[in-house]
């Protein structure tokens, strides 16, 4: 047995390695599915926005498949479709990333996993990462999610809901709170 | 669809907890409410594959990115990544990122009074190969100060980032210079509860990694969270 390498914050200065251009954009032309833009903003306990986190989302294609071996589900994959994006954000705290909306995927038992999107928050100031998902509004599925379920107070449920955009078809806001008021729901996974 | 098979939690006392309060900007980003403990699924045990159609193999070389040779002590920095069974890792990405041998990095906003080096970016990627082996060929970075406390400097470290077989095994690390007398000082270094556990980021000198007349080796070797064993394994 080995021992597990700790964790070490990924400071301010990853930009120069770690982004490459498009990594917000997980889908091209080819794409199955309907077309989403999800952004938001990352808050610390002050209110402040982040301009120095980095966003990482993994996420199923259309159909509820994951592009992994260890995915051996009988539906299609998407030749167009990886389900990885990575975003930093802005001097506003602001990233965004333009996907589709994924497929239900099984859950523990023989339960099905409402529509959701896996998120990693990454920052200076942060000794390890944080998980967290992202859930759509309006989503029925919601409702029977074992994972949302998990989830006691109905407020802090909300935090993992996107809101449809205001008039932007396809548009959901997705804020992220590290701390206090609204805080966001992280995951010990 | 029976449930995957989960991988192994935190090791406790390995990993930092969110709120360190020696090093100050954790204060107003660590979460408040606990996290929500989750049982793994295939969401969690799957995880992007990603990157292998970029990068080259000079990518793991940061003296040859440019016209001339960087500044410094160059060193080769090699080691194998591994899940906490020993298994070797294969095929995995492998970012790291580092200041010049003044202790500057090349990002705007890193505003030290140390040079830049105009051959110097201090990037870069490689794939480990089917024994979970890496190599890369830089210069030691430098250390620097920053704002955390009076008089703080952060230790000599290049920043890794690796993401393994799933989203779990998503890590983030830096690895130090053993015998630095700036590691203990150092609240990032520190935040980690288990000193046993803080050392295995301390790479190693190698006289055997080291190349005759050329650079300095270090060892380090990298492990991620492993799967649990099956009662079926072979």
């Amino acid at each position: 047995m080995s021992g597990q390498t700790p964790s070490q914050t990924v400071g301010p200065f990853f930009g120069f390695a770690l982004l490459r251009e498009g990594h917000e954009v997980l889908v091209s032309d080819a794409t199955a599915g309907e077309r989403i833009v999800i952004e938001g903003r990352v808050f610390d306990g002050d209110g402040a926005p982040l301009n120095d986190a980095l966003i990482e989302i993994w996420q199923a294609n259309a159909a509820g498949r994951y592009d992994h071996p260890d995915d051996r589900q009988e539906k299609p994959l998407d030749a167009a479709f990886h389900g990885f994006g990575r975003c930093p954000t802005d001097d506003s705290g602001r990233f965004h990333f333009r996907t589709i909306r994924p497929g239900p995927v099984p859950g523990p038992g023989n339960t099905l996993q409402a529509p959701h999107i896996n998120v990693t928050v990454l920052a200076r100031g942060m000794l390890k990462q944080l998980v967290t998902r992202i859930y759509f509004e309006g989503e029925p599925s919601n409702a029977d999610d074992p994972i949302l379920g998990l989830v006691g107070e109905p407020e802090r449920r909300k935090t993992l809901i996107a809101k449809r955009g205001n008039g932007k078809n396809g548009t959901y806001t997705f804020d992220i709170r590290l701390q206090g008021p609204g805080e966001t729901v992280f995951f010990d996974v | 669809m029976s449930d995957p098979i989960p991988y192994r939690r935190e090791e406790k006392g390995a990993q930092p907890p969110s709120l360190y309060p020696p090093y100050v900007s954790t204060l107003k980003r660590a979460p408040r409410q606990p996290l929500i403990l989750m049982p793994q699924t295939l969401s969690e045990v799957t995880g992007p594959v990603y990157g292998h159609d970029k990068v080259v193999p000079d990518d793991s070389d940061l003296t040859r990115q440019h016209k001339g040779e960087p500044q410094g002590e160059r060193i080769v920095v090699s080691g194998r990544v591994l899940d906490e069974s020993g298994r070797p890792v294969p095929r995995t990405l492998v970012e790291i990122w580092q200041t010049n041998a003044a202790g500057r990095y090349i990002h705007h906003g890193d505003q030290h009074s140390a040079p830049l080096d105009p051959n110097f970016s201090g990037a870069g990627r490689t794939l480990t190969d089917a024994d979970g082996r890496y190599k890369f060929v830089t210069v030691k970075p430098g250390a620097y100060p920053w704002r955390n406390h009076p008089n703080a400097w952060r230790p000599a470290h290049i920043h890794f980032s690796l993401f393994g077989p799933s989203f779990l095994t998503r890590l983030v690390t830096q690895m130090y210079f053993q015998g630095d007398p700036l590691i203990p000082l150092d609240p990032v270094y520190n935040g980690i509860p288990d000193k046993k556990a803080a050392a295995r980021m301390v790479s190693r000198f190698d006289l055997e990694a080291t190349v005759p007349e050329w650079a300095l080796g270090y060892c380090f070797d990298i492990v991620l969270r492993g799967r649990e064993a099956t009662p079926m394994e072979h």
